[in-house]
Parts: C-alpha cells; sequence; structure tokens
C-alpha cells in the first residue's frame, strides 16, 4: 500500500460501506460532467478507476454487481451500446479481484504500472466492442485518458484511506 | 464424509465463475441491443435511475451560466440591443414579403391542388451535454417522452439542421447528430433542386455526399437544404454547404464533402420540431407478369 512505507505502524480501521457507495456515485458524477474539446480526451474514465481500486482494495465488499450496474448506467448516460461498459468493467472488476494480493504487495510507481495495463484494456475492450459494431478508430488519443488515470492512481489511494485513519490516541504522547 | 468448509471461507462462486455469468449477461445485452432493439424498457428504467445524477452533474454548469448571463455590463446590454432591433428591422422587411410569398405559393398548389406544406411545431429544448463516447456524435437534450418528443422528430437551431431524435426517455432525449457515422439525411440543392442523401462521417463538421456522378452539377459554396420526401424532416431546412468537390477520372463517383450549417457541436439551445409531414401512403408495387414485358417487347 502506498502509505504502509510512511507509517508501518498504523493499522487502518475498517471501511464504512457508505464510503464505497459514497465514492462510486462521485466518480459517477465526475464522468457525467459536461466534458468538452480536449478535456474529454485527457477525462480519466473515473468509474473504471475507482471500481479497479474498490476491487483491488476491498474485494469482498465491491464487486461485479457493482462494477456491471455502472457499467450499464454509463452506457445508458453514454447513448452508446446497451452492454459494452457493463462487460469492460466486468472483466476490469475480474482483473482486479485476482490480482489484489499481488498489487496490494507494490506500493508507488510499480502498482501504477499494474493499474494502467489494466485500464488499457478495459479501453480496448470497448474499443473492441465499437469496432465491431462499425465504429472506425478514434485515434491513439483516445488511451490517454488511462494515462492520466494511472497518474492520479497514488494521490487517490492517500485520498480514500483519509478515513479509515485511526484517530489519534489522546493518551499518547 | 461432506466437509463444509467454515463459513468463514464461503464466498460464492468463484471470481471466474462470476466473470464468465455477468460477461455472458453483458454479451447477451450487447447482441439484443444491437442486433434486435430489445431492452428498450430495461434502458428505460437504467435511464431513469441515472437521470438525477445526470442533472446534478450538469447543474454546475448551467448555474454558472445563468449568474454569467445576469452579470452582463451596460454597454454590451446596449450594443445587443441595437444590433437586434437592426436585425429586427431587416427581419420584418422580410416577413413582410414572406407573408405576400407564403399567400401566393397556398394560392397556386391550391391551383394546381397539390398538398399542402402544413405548419410545423416547434418546442425548444436545451443541450444537457455531448456524449462522452468518442465514437458517436449525439447531444443529450432535457426534453423526452414527457415533453411529447418522439423519435425520429428533427432537430434544428437557428442555423440550420442538427440532427434528429433517436432514442426518448422520460424527461431526456438523445439526439443523433447529422455528423454521426450512419446517420442520412435527405437533401436538395438550393440552386438547382438535385436531390441526394447526405451522409455524416464520424468527424465533427464534415458531411459526404455519396454516389453522385462525375458530371453532377455541384459546387463550392452550394447551399444543401432539407428535401422533405422522406416525410421525417420538415422540407426547406437549411442543412449544410459544399465545401469541396473533387472529381477523379479514376473513381465512378464524385466526392462532394460539406461543412453543417447549423451549430452542430455548440453547447446551446435547439428546436425540435414536431409535427411531420404527412405523406399518402407508398403504392404498393404490382407483381410483374411476363405479359406485361412480352406486350412491351412487341
Amino acid at each position: 500500500m502506498a502509505d504502509a512505507r510512511i507509517a508501518p505502524h498504523v493499522i487502518l480501521l475498517p471501511v464504512k460501506a457508505g464510503f464505497i457507495v459514497l465514492t462510486l456515485i462521485a466518480a459517477l458524477l465526475l464522468n457525467l460532467l459536461p466534458w468538452s474539446g480536449a478535456a474529454l480526451w485527457i477525462k480519466p474514465d473515473f468509474v473504471a478507476l475507482l471500481v479497479l481500486y474498490w476491487c483491488i482494495e476491498q474485494p469482498r465488499k465491491v464487486g461485479f454487481v457493482a462494477a456491471w450496474l455502472l457499467g450499464l448506467f454509463m452506457d445508458v448516460a453514454d447513448g452508446s451500446l446497451f452492454g459494452q461498459h457493463a462487460l469492460a468493467y466486468s472483466i476490469l472488476a475480474y482483473a482486479g479481484i485476482v490480482l489484489h494480493r499481488r498489487v496490494r504487495m507494490f506500493s508507488g510507481t510499480p502498482q501504477v504500472l499494474h493499474v494502467v495495463p489494466l485500464l488499457l484494456m478495459n479501453d480496448l475492450i470497448v474499443l473492441g466492442i465499437r469496432a465491431a459494431a462499425g465504429a472506425d478508430f478514434p485515434g491513439f488519443q483516445y488511451f490517454a485518458g488511462s494515462f492520466v488515470a494511472g497518474a492520479l492512481w497514488l494521490p487517490l489511494g492517500v485520498l480514500l484511506k483519509l478515513p479509515q485513519r485511526p484517530k489519534p490516541d489522546p493518551d499518547h504522547v | 464424509m461432506e466437509h463444509q468448509p467454515p463459513p468463514f471461507f464461503k464466498t460464492g462462486p468463484t471470481p471466474l465463475a462470476r466473470l464468465l455469468i455477468f460477461s455472458a449477461l453483458s454479451l447477451a445485452f450487447l447482441v439484443a441491443d444491437a442486433r434486435f432493439n430489445y431492452l428498450l424498457t430495461l434502458r428505460q428504467v437504467a435511464a431513469v435511475v441515472v437521470y438525477p445524477f445526470q442533472r446534478i452533474a450538469t447543474a454546475p454548469a448551467s448555474i454558472a451560466r445563468r449568474i454569467g448571463e445576469f452579470f452582463v455590463t451596460h454597454g454590451s446590454l446596449r450594443e445587443d440591443n441595437a444590433r437586434l432591433a437592426r436585425e429586427n428591422f431587416e427581419n420584418a422587411t422580410r416577413l413582410q414579403q414572406l407573408e405576400a410569398l407564403r399567400a401566393e405559393n397556398a394560392q397556386l398548389r391550391e391551383l394546381l391542388a397539390i398538398r399542402g406544406r402544413i405548419g410545423v411545431e416547434l418546442a425548444a429544448a436545451e443541450v444537457l451535454y455531448a456524449s462522452r463516447d468518442p465514437f458517436t456524435r449525439k447531444v443529450i437534450v432535457d426534453r423526452g417522452s414527457r415533453h411529447q418528443v418522439l423519435p425520429g422528430q428533427a432537430v434544428i437551431d437557428n442555423r440550420g439542421v442538427v440532427g434528429q431524435v433517436t432514442r426518448v426517455y422520460p424527461w431526456l432525449a438523445e439526439v443523433t447528430l447529422v455528423t454521426d457515422k450512419g446517420q442520412f439525411i435527405p437533401v436538395q440543392n438550393l440552386r438547382n433542386g438535385l436531390r441526394a442523401v447526405l451522409a455524416g462521417t464520424g468527424n465533427d463538421g464534415a458531411l459526404e455526399l455519396r454516389f453522385i456522378p462525375l458530371n453532377a452539377d455541384y459546387q463550392n459554396g452550394d447551399r444543401l437544404v432539407t428535401s422533405g420526401i422522406d416525410g421525417v424532416y420538415p422540407p426547406g431546412l437549411p442543412v449544410a454547404q459544399v465545401m469541396h468537390v473533387e472529381r477523379s477520372a479514376a473513381q465512378i463517383f464524385a466526392r462532394i464533402t460539406c461543412a453543417p450549417l447549423g451549430g452542430v457541436s455548440n453547447h446551446a439551445q435547439v428546436l425540435i420540431v414536431r409535427g411531420a409531414r404527412e405523406l399518402p401512403p407508398r403504392p404498393v408495387e404490382e407483381p410483374k407478369s411476363p405479359r406485361a414485358r412480352k406486350s412491351r417487347k412487341g
């Protein structure tokens, strides 16, 4: 974990289910913001990022059902083929759950190097489905969002673990 | 004999099994949606669930715009006012001519016993956001089936045709822009009346006239308007302007690129055109009998 290095003796509190739901809703809202132009290209897929994060951190709490439902919502909001994001997020959730022990062994940059290929795979699945439906290749800037998401991975980890930090012990000097 | 694992280790099906279940479900949805257009109800349900999030996410931008509208300067207001008064004056003169022409046109049509052009009803709608899917050219507007919006209705703005309503949810509608790949619109060249079908290319700001013979009379700057023969778009709405005509002897057809006239990539107000033209039913094709062919020969 990213912060294991900083304070190895800190044991994190269990994460609250409500907090997970809240972050996933926030990711959905971020995805639904009216992005346009260049911001649209470099915008990471926040839902994919959060689904992957929770599948790695809490694979027993977040899994296929959440990923699949969020995928359906994204399909409706985007007006794309029903099921394309659902399929991509399901496979992403699988990768996260299977690899969660391995990824959590690492900290810092090696963790990002695990995450970015998974997000690129997510993009490739959507691209493959669209290509099968007859769409053209939108250009390599299509993958830019996943690299931005990789850059966001470590700050996100610190941010999302804040509520899990134990309260400072008043008796402890 | 049976060794049940303690409840602590019970985690349900393995991840691989779950992956197969959810992937199969997604693929079934994909095929059902792409090939058969099923799942309309499911889409509607999901749309109703997502609707509040869509409104919340687009609220900051629209609130910011409204605040920006509130704080306009006196100078810009006066400028706008002067410009609008001038435009109004110019338009009023044109409108007077138009009234006379319309009356004359109606009279002539009556004389010739041609079906009249019905008046269209317009409903204003606000573009909430453009689709984030880089493969499609679609926008979501804040009018839906609760506001009598139907799939297939044309969507225009103050300059020309923007697109067509393709999916309708209770409070939202999806508009496929004319630039979307696979969006076709029957048009007519305003200069010489040539009919053609204009196709979207998937690129912003580029449309294409397909299957036009090399010798067809198209020039740069020609304006294309809807022909109305489809019964979907009302006739005479401006659609696009011819930007580039490429005639090469190596190809059978001319390559004609056009630019849309409507503000296709602007986030703004649009108008949904209600009331399509009632066309007479298509004549039934008579089966060809061998006798008829013989008589033509002889």
